[in-house]
Formats: C-alpha cells, structure tokens, sequence
C-alpha cells in the first residue's frame, strides 16, 4: 500500500494562508499531475508530502502511514527538482550514491542499485563525470537516478522538465511516461505545462489559490471543465467564451446578442437547465469547417481577421456574436484574412457554466 | 563625411583599431604611474636604507642604492634587536603572532561558517533578529568595547579557575588575544559566510534533506566542498587583519606574549641610543611580509576579501 493521503492540509506563512484545508487522495501506482499558473500553491503541497515544509495543520500518510512529523528522509519518498540541485563537488555515482550512503546501506547494494539505476536511465557512461560536465537533460536524468535508487515508492517531481529546451522537454516527457510503466510506482507531478499533464497524468488535479478546482482525467477535465477557471487554463489554443442565459423554453437554448444556439442533448452535471444568465464555452477544436458544416445543430458565417498557420494546424481568429472567436482548421488549409467562410458545431458539446458562481451547469 | 573611409581610404572591416597615445591613454597610465611612484617609492627607501650600514645612512642620501650591501640590519632585527629586557629580536613577535593568529583564524571560520550556514539555509524563529544583532556589532567601534572586554577576560578567567581549581589567566595571555580576535570577527565573517550560502540554489539544500542528510551532513558533505572559495576569502581577511592587529595586541597581552606588531613599534619608537634606521626599515619589512606573502599567493581572492572587508569601515 502505497497511496498517499493528504488530510486538511493548511499552510500558512504568517498571516497568508497558502493551502486551506487541502484534501488529496492519491492511489497505488497512479501519476498525478497537480496543474496550475504559478502561485497557485502546487509547489507548496508538493513540499509539504515531501517534508521539506512545515504544515500549520492537517495530516499526511503516505503507504498508510501517518508521516506528518517524519523527516523528508523518512518519507519513503523520492524527490526531483526543477534545478536539478545535484551536489556541484560529487561525480554522479557520488550523487546517486548520497542518499544510501547516509541511510547506511552496505555498500556492495549501494553499487548493485546504482548500476540498476544508471542502466534504466542509461547514465552508466557518465557515472564518474561531474554535474557540471553533463548537458541539461543528462542532469535531469541522474536526477531522476537519484530518486530511483532510494528504492521508494513514491516520486515527487517538481516542474522537472521547465529548465530543458522544448524538443528535450518532449524526449523526457516520453521517457517519465515509459519509467512509470515500466516502474509502476505513485508518482507526483508538479508543471504548469498543461501539455505535460495531459500526456502523463492518470488524474490532473487543478489548482487555483491554494484549492484544488478539480481533479479528474485528463479527458474528463477538458471534455467537463468543473468551472469556468478550468476550463479557460485547459487547452491551447483557449476556450471560447459565449456571455448570455439559458432561455425558457420547451427544448433549451443559449441567447447571446440575438443568436440563439440550440442546447438539446446537454449533458448537465446538476438537474435539468434552468434558465438563468450563463457563460457557454465552445474548444477551437469542435468547430467544422467544410461541407460537414451543414450538418451541425448551430452554423454561422465568419470573416477571417488572423489566421496562424502552423503546419499541422491552421489558426483562425474571428469574431463569433460579438465576441471574439478562435478555431482550428486542417494545416492544409488554404485561407487568408478577410475570407468568408461557414463554420458549424454543436453547442450542446460545450460548457455551460452559471453566470455568478461560474461552475458548470 | 567624417567616415573612416574617407579619412584615411581604409574600409572598415574586423576589429576597431585603437591609438595607444590618445590623451585618455596618457591620462589613464599616467595618474596610474603617479598613483604607483607614490606607494613604491617608500618602499624603494626602505629596501635600500635596510641594506645599508649605519655609516652610509648617515650620509643623508636616501633615495641612492647601497654601496656596501650587508645584511646586519635584518639579522639584527630578527634575532638581537631589543625590546625592554628581551633583546631576541622580532623573531619572539613572529611567534607569537603565530599562535595568536592560528588559533583565530581557525576558531573564528570555523564558527562564523557554521553561524552563516545556519542563519541562510535553517531559519528558525528570531534568527533575522539575531543576524540583525550580530552585523549591529560591525558598526560599533571597536574603542568602546575595549574596557568591557578587559573585565569579561578577567573575570571569565577568575571563573575559569575557580571551577577547575587550578590558576588560569585569560586577560593578558594569548588565549584571551584569540578569544577577543574571534569575537571582534565574528560580525563580518557571519555576514561573509550567510551571503555566501543564501545564494546556494534552495533546491539543493533540499536535494540533500530528502537524501537523509542532517544538519552537519549537509554543512561537511555539501557545503562545505562549494564553499572553499569564500573560505579562502574568509581567511585573508582575518589573516592580515589579526596579523596587522595592534591595538588588541597591545591591551589583550603582556610584554613577554606581545604579537608582532606591538614589538616593532617598540623596537622603532625605543627612545634610547642611536637611532637605527637599517635596522628599524628591516624590522617593518620583516613584519609586513605575512600580508604580502598572502597578497602575492592568493591574487585575485584577496581583492574579494578585500571588497568583502569593506563593510568593516
């Protein structure tokens, strides 16, 4: 048993309260990514699991048990970090073999675990070199080694992949998502790189001042946004914004400045719609362009004012009911500012959230 | 046009040319060499009249080289000059100094790194308080704890000796002299050390907290080997501070203990006999030659340890 609980979590310093009443289950072998702008106190919560700050109250079990007081060392946990923080004056093997050494581990299995580590991670090259002799990724990796050979059972990564370019960024990313298939442990995640946490997460919990908005796979969190703040931080490009209300009527629909979107077949998280002032929230990537357009329950006509061609994807930025609207197009696309074009999609597979408390309808 | 090209027909390509007599050039080496001639050329005197026999001096021509060279004056100085009633030179200074200076520097580094350590990488409750505290003592002027200090020696070694039961002296012996040189420096070392170690990336100290590693794990293991430069700052600092200390020297010891510096001004300022300028010019060169020697072997760190000194004011 290897989950870990986290407990009314509160953290203050002085008189600002970072984290309030947190609660967290993680289970056995999942990969939780805690997602969130920075600020939101997702650093914070990692290092409060970890030890390495001091919690105002609450509690935290990790595999069971009640680590609340423990040292960060005797958490059963292993930590990685953004600035890879390898000890500077040690060779790798020096700093794989730092953690065993202080948990006075004999040392033909302190060399059989560096071994099985520096082969997982393919470090065994670089094993009598120093930090400073080896590039960003190959760091991130002894780092990495770190943790693995401290034989824990739960990993905590804090925005490991932020300081490596983006084609590094992206090789690494593949090569965690592998490890943890391959090694099945619980593993922690902290990013603010939402790409990061749809590929690796199993649930992605959201964060925003101190709270977790919602925590959730990452198919459920971009397909059902709980809110309006996730949905708006989820996906890139962003979500479209429709300011209206929910209308009175036999089937629903959506008014906003005098258009009027069909809502039928809305899968609402609470009771029936009630007609009430509403923001309706449409992804780039639902819209159709095309001949399917005349297919879809709500279509309209549009003036291109910004297109992004991107290769395998064609930005179009417009202006939808007096708002402005972003869609995604085929890289093959063959537009430019100022055409016409018709586009169509279905409101009733967006996002309705309430006016005032913006959560989703 | 007032382009390259059209003055002189060359095109400009690769790096700028430079005049070496441009007026900022003769400006700029020339107050340097002003600046220079102004501190060698004592030293230049010094050299020469301490290779001189008190004849030659006599002729009054300071400023020309030795006719006769001989090396009396520094045999004289080191071995036979005479202070008072001890007439073995400055060589009874040099070790005392040494075992002043040793016992300092180690005991003062050593408490102030862990001291700065501590204050920068385990916070705890108050110790910006107690930071605040401690620099607050670099700002005091030595002078007004000068009297205060000789009671707390006295009377710790009163106390000293009444729970070991045997007869120990702390105000006028060299331990008093270390005592006091540890405290006077712990304000500027601590402030040198905690500097140092705030600015050791967070992550790392954390790095080693999950890895198991305790408070003296984490000060030897990992500190420790990152700190070495600023150890070395550290200790020219208080090796040609202490070396060049009189004043403490003069209070904190009695003749028989008194560091170098206190013996020379003795044996220079002695208003007895002829006055021995070979002798007296060998005797401060010989004295000087510590900080020069630690100026020489460790270049460029002095000039930080220098920077750092001056908050010292």
């Amino acid at each position: 048993m290897t989950n870990v609980t986290v407990k009314d979590l509160t953290l203050e310093f002085g008189a600002i309260r970072v984290l309030d009443k947190l609660n967290l289950q993680i289970e056995e072998g999942e990969f939780l990514v805690l997602l969130g702008a920075s600020g939101c106190g997702k650093s914070t919560l990692l290092n409060c699991i970890a030890g390495l700050l001091d919690i105002t109250d609450g509690e935290i079990h990790i595999g069971g048990r009640n680590v609340t007081w423990e040292e960060p060392s005797e958490r059963g946990i292993g930590m990685v970090f953004q600035s890879y923080a390898l000890y500077p004056q040690m060779t790798v093997e020096g700093n794989l073999s730092f953690g065993l050494k202080n948990a006075k581990v004999p040392k033909p299995e302190i060399a059989e675990r560096v071994a099985r580590a520096a082969e997982v991670l393919q470090i065994e090259p670089l094993l009598k070199r120093k930090p400073a002799a080896l590039s960003g990724g190959q760091r991130q990796r002894v780092a990495i080694g770190r943790a693995l050979v401290r034989d824990v059972d739960v990993f905590l990564f804090d925005e490991p992949l932020s300081n490596l370019d983006a084609k590094l960024r992206a090789d690494l990313r593949v090569e965690l998502k592998l490890l943890h298939q391959r090694l099945q442990n619980t593993m922690i995640y902290v990013t603010h790189d939402q790409v990061e946490a749809m590929t690796l997460a199993d649930r992605i919990a959201i964060m925003r001042g101190g709270l977790v908005q919602q925590i959730a796979s990452p198919a459920e969190v971009y397909n059902r946004p709980s809110n309006k703040y996730v949905a708006g931080f989820i996906g890139s490009p962003t979500i479209n914004f429709f300011e209206g209300s929910i209308t009175d009527g036999k089937t629903p629909e959506f008014l906003t400045a005098d258009i009027k979107m069909g809502l039928s077949g809305y899968e609402t998280s609470q009771g029936a719609l009630s007609p009430r002032p509403a923001w309706l929230g449409i992804r780039p990537e639902a819209v159709i362009t095309g001949t399917d357009v005349d297919a879809q329950p709500f279509t309209a006509e549009i003036t291109v004012e910004l297109f992004e061609a991107m290769g395998a994807d064609t930005l179009v930025y417009t202006t939808l009911a007096g708002a402005p609207f972003r869609f995604r197009m085929s890289g093959q696309a063959r537009v430019t500012a100022g055409d016409t074009l018709r586009i169509g999609f279905d409101p009733a597979q967006g996002s309705l959230f309430d006016k005032s408390t913006e959560e989703r309808l | 046009m007032t382009d390259a090209t059209t003055n002189t027909g060359v095109t400009p390509r690769g790096t700028k040319p430079r005049r070496r007599m441009s007026p900022r050039n003769i400006m700029l080496y020339g107050t340097l060499f002003v600046a220079s001639m102004y501190y060698l050329l004592p030293l230049y005197v010094m050299i020469v009249t301490s290779l001189k026999g008190m004849p030659e001096i006599r002729l009054g021509n300071v400023f020309s080289p030795p006719v006769e060279v001989t090396f009396e004056p520094w045999v004289k100085a080191w071995a036979e000059a005479c202070t008072g009633i001890n007439c073995d030179g400055l060589s009874r200074g040099f070790w005392n100094s040494v075992q002043i200076l040793v016992p300092s520097v180690a005991l003062s580094i050593a408490i102030a790194s862990v001291n700065g350590y501590a204050l920068s990488l385990w916070k705890f409750k108050g110790s910006e308080v107690f930071f605040t505290i401690l620099i607050f003592g670099a700002f005091i002027p030595y002078q007004v704890m000068i009297y205060p200090m000789v009671i707390l020696l006295r009377e710790a070694g009163e106390g000293l000796s009444f729970i070991t039961g045997t007869r120990i002296r702390l105000m006028g012996s060299v331990w008093g002299l270390v005592i006091v040189h540890t405290v006077f420096g712990m304000p500027i070392l601590t402030l040198l050390f905690r500097n140092y170690f705030a600015s050791v990336p967070e992550e790392l100290f954390k790095a080693a907290r999950v890895d198991g590693a305790g408070f003296w794990g984490i000060y030897f293991r990992i500190m420790l080997p990152m700190a070495l430069p600023i150890f070395v700052v550290a200790m020219i600092l208080q090796v040609t501070g202490i070396w060049n200390d009189f004043l403490f020297g003069v209070i904190f010891t009695k003749p028989d203990t008194y560091p170098m510096t206190v013996q020379l001004n003795n044996i220079v300022n002695s208003v007895q006999g002829v006055k021995e300028y070979n002798v007296n010019m060998a005797a401060t060169l010989l004295t000087g030659l510590v900080p020069l020697i630690i100026y020489f072997a460790s270049g460029k760190l002095f000039v930080r340890g220098i920077a750092a000194g001056a908050v010292k004011g």
